[in-house]
C-alpha cells in the first residue's frame, strides 16, 4: 500500500511518464552530442585523462569506467576487427546475416593472418547515423579495434565516411551500406567499399522491365532516406533512357506501418509500381496492396524481395511470385564459386537461411577484401595503417559472385544480377536468376562528367525528364 | 482528394483507430487503476503476436491463436505485477524504469526465440478478401472492417463491464481514490493484479488482431508502445472515453497526412500531441490536477 507515499496528481504523473518515455531518446541525443565532440586521441586509460574528458562527462566515460577491463585493445600477435551491424529492431535479421558474412570470411582464412589471431568484436546499431557513429567511436576508442567492418544501412555509411576522416590511422571497410554518395562524392581515404552500391544494384533492371516485361509507365514508392534515393535513381537511369515514364513518386517515413492510404493515392493508369522498402515494411506493403486489390505489377528494389523477406512466415508467398528485382546476388547463380560459397554457408550456419542474403554477401566480400589486404602486408598495422590502406586499394579477387576490384574512389566494380521471385522445387521462394550484368561501375557505364552533373540523388532528383535531357533518350 | 479516395482514407483511419484503441485501452486501464506507466506494454503486444502466430500455425485455427495470445500476455502481465511491480508500488519512477528494463529484456528474449523473421497471419476465410461497400461503390478489405467491428464490440463490452457490474464499480472507485477503496475493505492488491492481467491480455489480443492487419516482427513492440503513449497522452491518462476519441483522432490524422503528404506524415501525430499538451496538458478527457 502506498499510504506512506504522497498521492501524486495526474499531472505530475503525466510529466513523469513523458520524462521517462523520453529517457531513451534523450540518451540517444546525448550519444549524438558526444559524437560531435572532437575525438581525443586514444590514450591508455591508466595515464592522466585529458582535462576535457574529466570536465564534461559523456555517456561514454562512465561506461568506460564501469566496463570490465578484461580484453581491451589488441593483445600481442592479435588483430581486432570490429563488426558494426544492426542486431536489433526491424533490421535484426539483416544484422544476423551480416555477422555470418564476416565469420565466413574469417573462417576462410583459418581465423588468423600471418600468424596473428583475428578477434571479432560485435557492436549493434539501430540503423540511425547518430548511433552508428557513436558505436564506431566506441569500437575504436574503448575496444581499441584495428579495423571496422560495417555499417549496414545507407545513412549510417555516410556518417561513417565522415567519421573515418577523423581517424586516418584506422581503416573502415563497408558492410552493406549502399548510399551512392558514400564513395562517389567527397570520399574518405580510409573508407573502402568492396560491395556495390544502391545504384549499381539496379543495373539491368530498368532495361529488363522495359524490354521484356513491357512496362512503360511506373510509379515509385520508397522509404525517405539515402539508400532508397540511390535505388530509385538507379532504376530510373535505365528505364527513362529507354523511353519509360515515371508518373508519380511517393516517399514515406521509415517504419510506416500502414500503407493503405498511400496505396489509395496511387495513380491507376500505370503498368507497375517500383517498391523499395525494407524488412517487415515491405511485407506490410505487399499485404495491404493485395488486400486493396492493387492491379499494377510490382517491381522490387534490392531489399524489397531479399531472401530475408521471402522467408517471411505465413501467407505472403502467393503475393510475391513473379516480382522482378535486381541486386548483387542471385540464389540460383550457376557459377561454381557461388555454389561452393552457399555450401560453406549452410555447413557453417545450419540454422541460417536457405540461401545467404545480400547482407551476408556484402559483409563477406568486404571482410574478405580487408583480410586479403591484411595478408598482403603480413598483418603489419604499423605506420598508421598506411601500408594496409595502400594494399587494400589494390586488392582484387574472385568472390562468390565474380570478380571484384576497386575504382579510384575505393568503390567496388562488380557483377550485378537481374532476378525474378520464383518457387523452388522444395517449396522455398527464391530470386531466380534472369540476367547477369558484368563489371558494373559506379556510374553504370555512363560518362562520369554527365553523371556527376545530375547532382546528389534526393527525393526529387533525378526526374525522368532530367535523365532524358542529360543522356538523351 | 477524390471522393472514393476520401472514403477509403477515412475508413483506413477508422480501422487503424480501432487497432490503436485495442492496444491503448489496456495501457490506460493499467494506468487508471494502478497508476503504473507500463512501458512494457508493447512487449505484451509482441508476445501476444508471436504466441498467437505459433499456436495458429500449429492448430490451423486463427481464433485459437487469438485466445492463446490473450492468455499468454495476461499471464505475462500477472507475472510482471506479482513478481516485480508489487514490491515497488507507488514509486512511479522506479516502476517506469523497471518496466523499461523488462521491455528490453523481453525484446531480446523474443528475438532469440522467434528470430528476426516477419510473421504474416492468415485469418479465417470468412473475414478475408474484399467486399464491395454498398452506396459508396468502392472495394474494401473485409478484415479491416472486422477490426473496426471488433473494437466497437470490445469498447461496448468494457463500457458495460465498468458501468453495470460490481467489479466495474470497484474499478471506477479505484480510479478515483484507491486509498478509500482499500479503506472500505476491498482487496486492492487482487484488483490490481486482475486489472494488470486484463490490460496485458488485451495488448496480447491486439497482437493477433493487429498483426493480421499488418505483420508481426521484432521492433513492433516499440512502435505500439509509442502509439499507445501518444493516444493516452492525447486522450488523458486513465480515461476510457478519452482513449477512444484520441485513438480516432491520432489514426485519422496519421492516415490523412499519409495520403496528402506522405513525406512529412511522421511528424504530424507528434504535432497533434504537442498541441494537445500545450492547450490541455491533462489530455482531452483527463481531469485537471
Amino acid at each position: 500500500m502506498s499510504t506512506l507515499e504522497p498521492r501524486y496528481s495526474r499531472r505530475a504523473l503525466l510529466c513523469r511518464a513523458g520524462l521517462v518515455g523520453l529517457a531513451a531518446s534523450a540518451s540517444a541525443l546525448l550519444a549524438a552530442c558526444a559524437g560531435q565532440q572532437p575525438t581525443p586521441t586514444p590514450a591508455p586509460p591508466a595515464t592522466s585523462p585529458t582535462p576535457a574528458a574529466a570536465a564534461t562527462p559523456t555517456p561514454a566515460a562512465p561506461a568506460a569506467a564501469a566496463s570490465p577491463t578484461v580484453t581491451v585493445g589488441p593483445a600481442a600477435g592479435e588483430i581486432v576487427i570490429g563488426i558494426l551491424a544492426t542486431l536489433e529492431g526491424a533490421f535484426a535479421l539483416y544484422g544476423e546475416e551480416a555477422v555470418r558474412g564476416v565469420e565466413l570470411a574469417v573462417a576462410e582464412f583459418g581465423g588468423a593472418i600471418a600468424g596473428k589471431k583475428i578477434r571479432l568484436v560485435k557492436e549493434s546499431t539501430d540503423a540511425t547515423p547518430q548511433v552508428a557513429r557513436e558505436k564506431a567511436r566506441k569500437l575504436i576508442e574503448q575496444d581499441k579495434v584495428d579495423c571496422i567492418v560495417g555499417p549496414l544501412s545507407g545513412d549510417e555509411g555516410l556518417a561513417l565516411r565522415d567519421y573515418a576522416k577523423t581517424i586516418p590511422d584506422k581503416t573502415i571497410v563497408n558492410g552493406t551500406s549502399a548510399a551512392q554518395d558514400t564513395t562517389l562524392r567527397d570520399p574518405a581515404p580510409n573508407f573502402f567499399r568492396f560491395s556495390t552500391d544502391g545504384v549499381q544494384w539496379m543495373a539491368g533492371l530498368g532495361t529488363y522491365c522495359y524490354e521484356v516485361k513491357g512496362y512503360r509507365r511506373v510509379a515509385t514508392l520508397g522509404e525517405d532516406y539515402s539508400y532508397p534515393y540511390s535505388q530509385v535513381a538507379g532504376f530510373l537511369l535505365e528505364f527513362c533512357r529507354l523511353g519509360g515514364e515515371c508518373v508519380a513518386q511517393f516517399w514515406v517515413p521509415i517504419g510506416t506501418k500502414d500503407y493503405s492510404s498511400v496505396i489509395s493515392s496511387m495513380p491507376t493508369d500505370i503498368d507497375a509500381i517500383y517498391v523499395i522498402l525494407g524488412g517487415s515494411d515491405a511485407v506490410n506493403f505487399l499485404k495491404a496492396y493485395s488486400d486493396f486489390g492493387g492491379k499494377a505489377a510490382l517491381i522490387g528494389g534490392s531489399s524489397t524481395v531479399d531472401q530475408n523477406v521471402l522467408e517471411t512466415k505465413g501467407a505472403l508467398r502467393s503475393r510475391v511470385i513473379g516480382i522482378p528485382g535486381a541486386g548483387p546476388v542471385a540464389a540460383d547463380n550457376p557459377d561454381p564459386a557461388w555454389k561452393a560459397w552457399v555450401e560453406q554457408y549452410r555447413k557453417q550456419f545450419p540454422q541460417g537461411l536457405s540461401t545467404p542474403s545480400l547482407f551476408c554477401w556484402g559483409y563477406y566480400v568486404n571482410a574478405k577484401g580487408l583480410l586479403l589486404g591484411l595478408q598482403a602486408v603480413n598483418g603489419d598495422l604499423s605506420d598508421g595503417q598506411k601500408k594496409l590502406q595502400a594494399a587494400l586499394a589494390k586488392v582484387e579477387f574472385d568472390g562468390p559472385t565474380g570478380h571484384i576490384k576497386l575504382d579510384k574512389n575505393r568503390q567496388a566494380i562488380a557483377n550485378n544480377f537481374v532476378t525474378e521471385v520464383a518457387e523452388g522445387p522444395d517449396g522455398n521462394l527464391y530470386n531466380k536468376l534472369v540476367k547477369v550484368v558484368e563489371g558494373v561501375n559506379q556510374t553504370l557505364g555512363l560518362p562520369e562528367d554527365k553523371y556527376l552533373s545530375l547532382g546528389s540523388f534526393t527525393r526529387d532528383n533525378p526526374t525522368c525528364e532530367k535523365i532524358k535531357r542529360t543522356f538523351g533518350s | 482528394m477524390s471522393w472514393p479516395q476520401f472514403v477509403t482514407v477515412t475508413l483506413n483511419g477508422l480501422t487503424l483507430a480501432a487497432l490503436y484503441f485495442v492496444v491503448a485501452i489496456g495501457f490506460t486501464l493499467i494506468f487508471g487503476v494502478l497508476r503504473v506507466v507500463n512501458l512494457a506494454h508493447g512487449s505484451f503486444y509482441l508476445l501476444g503476436g508471436y504466441v498467437g502466430w505459433t499456436v495458429a500455425d500449429r492448430t490451423g485455427s486463427w481464433v485459437l491463436g487469438a485466445v492463446a495470445a490473450l492468455v499468454a500476455a495476461a499471464l505475462g502481465g500477472l507475472l510482471l505485477e506479482l513478481g516485480l511491480l508489487r514490491r515497488i508500488h507507488g514509486q512511479d519512477l522506479r516502476e517506469a524504469l523497471v518496466t523499461i528494463g523488462v521491455s528490453i529484456v523481453a525484446a531480446d528474449l523474443m528475438l532469440a526465440q522467434w528470430g528476426g523473421f516477419t510473421y504474416d497471419f492468415s485469418p479465417p476465410d470468412a473475414i478475408t478478401g474484399g467486399v464491395r461497400l454498398p452506396l459508396l461503390g468502392i472495394g474494401y478489405p473485409k478484415y479491416r472492417l472486422f477490426v473496426l467491428a471488433f473494437a466497437l464490440a470490445l469498447g461496448l463490452a468494457l463500457w458495460l463491464l465498468l458501468a453495470r457490474t460490481r467489479l466495474g464499480i470497484v474499478v471506477r472507485a479505484a480510479i478515483d481514490d484507491r486509498d478509500m477503496v482499500a479503506a472500505v475493505g476491498i482487496d486492492v492488491q487482487r484488483l490490481f493484479a486482475l486489472m494488470f492481467a486484463v490490460g496485458a491480455g488485451l495488448a496480447g489480443l491486439a497482437g493477433v488482431v493487429g498483426g493480421s492487419v499488418l505483420s508481426i516482427s521484432s521492433g513492433e513492440d516499440a512502435r505500439y508502445l509509442l502509439a499507445s503513449l501518444i493516444v493516452v497522452i492525447v486522450g488523458g491518462m486513465g480515461s476510457l472515453p478519452g482513449t477512444a476519441v484520441a485513438a480516432l483522432l491520432v489514426a485519422l490524422v496519421e492516415q490523412y497526412s499519409l495520403a496528402l503528404f506522405p513525406t512529412y506524415a511522421a511528424i504530424v501525430s507528434f504535432l497533434l500531441m504537442v498541441v494537445v499538451l500545450v492547450v490541455r496538458p491533462q489530455g482531452l478527457f483527463g481531469r485537471p490536477a
